[in-house]
């Protein structure tokens, strides 16, 4: 969903990179209170995974593709501050060394990828884990609610700014209708990844995704002297 | 379930993305994507411009002057996750919240977390 050069106008590219700006920058106070010696380098690796998992371009109908957003994923992971500053690194980086979303775009691509897939994706995430059962299982199916929306959701975010900024002509009732009906699709794709990942990292240390903080965990076996 | 060591899920992890970018990626789809399809159908491309970088090294995921373009490809991938990792992980080690004891005046490391799973 890298938005090139040429699509939005330039007052409307500069008012996104403002947004973009003010995002990243609630997102670096935020992240102080989510990351700290344990939890920084995951971060860096989720950032990395989402890079890795970008370049992975899945069929959907019609000699269409679509990819990992990611931004619901690494908020499940590290928390949303945190999320948002690890699709903010990836997109920089396919920015300044891919040729992968224009430079002028950049600032539209972090709001609607980074900031908008967060919001949504996470704050929906919150909302279903607090109407599922409070245990550990309940997580994968949240996060796969939130992955799935988080993505028409952005599709939704971009219609908005071609309406208001597009340099082309066209109905916005189309674009609407296809931008956001291919989007479901690939929503799909982006729910199963991101659930089947955040189950991965669940399985092995429960701990270490944020999301399920303050979750009933599985009973655990000790010794008298809580060692296990 | 077996618990594993951070280090090891970190190294899994980066290890895994790795094999992704750099080996995966060669059998992605090829067909553009939603917002690709969606511009050339309806014209929304009509005004793009090319990107400023579209003569840098990586330029379109494949490192330039290696013309097989599996071994290309996958460089690119490789490339990328190893800066993105190096830039987030900078990024967010200064961000982190110090503990106790990691004050720059030199005081001791208060490593009170060792033995929790680390």
């Amino acid at each position: 969903m890298h938005i090139p050069n040429g699509f939005i106008d330039g007052p409307v590219s500069a008012g996104a990179a403002v947004v973009a700006v003010a995002g990243i920058a609630v997102g670096l106070r935020g992240a102080r209170r989510e990351l700290d010696e344990r939890t920084a380098p995951l971060a860096g690796l989720v950032a990395a995974f989402v890079f890795a998992v970008q370049m992975l371009n899945f069929p959907v109908a019609g000699g269409t593709s679509g990819h990992l957003l990611g931004g619901t994923l690494a908020a499940i992971l590290v928390g949303p501050y945190t999320g948002v500053l690890c699709v903010a690194v990836v997109l920089l980086m396919q920015g300044l060394f891919f040729a992968d979303g224009g430079l002028t775009a950049l600032g539209l691509n972090i709001t609607i990828m980074g900031i908008v897939t967060v919001v949504v994706g996470y704050g929906l995430f919150r909302l279903a884990l607090g109407l599922l059962p409070a245990r550990h299982s309940s997580v994968p199916i949240a996060a796969f609610v939130g992955a799935l929306v988080s993505v028409p959701a952005a599709a939704c975010v971009f219609t908005g700014f071609y309406a208001i900024g597009g340099t082309t002509d066209v109905s916005i009732g189309k674009v609407a209708g296809a931008m956001i009906g291919v989007h479901v699709l690939i929503g799909i794709g982006e729910a199963i990844i991101t659930a089947a990942t955040v189950s991965s990292v669940l399985a092995v240390r429960p701990d270490l995704v944020h999301g399920a903080r303050g979750l009933a965990r599985p009973l655990e076996l000790r010794s008298a002297g809580g060692t296990r | 379930m077996t618990r594993v060591r951070t280090r090891t899920l970190l190294i899994a992890g980066v290890l895994l993305a790795l094999v992704l970018a750099g080996f995966v990626s060669y059998y992605a789809s090829q067909s553009p994507d939603g917002l690709e399809k969606v511009s050339a159908d309806k014209g929304i491309d009509a005004k793009e411009q090319d990107h400023q970088l579209k003569d840098g090294p990586l330029a379109d995921y494949s490192v330039k002057g290696v013309h097989n373009e599996r071994l290309s490809g996958g460089l690119a991938g490789v490339i990328g996750v190893g800066a993105t990792l190096l830039v987030g992980t900078g990024v967010f080690w200064l961000v982190r919240k110090r503990s106790p004891g990691t004050d720059p005046a030199g005081a001791r490391t208060a490593d009170s977390g060792a033995g929790t799973g680390a």
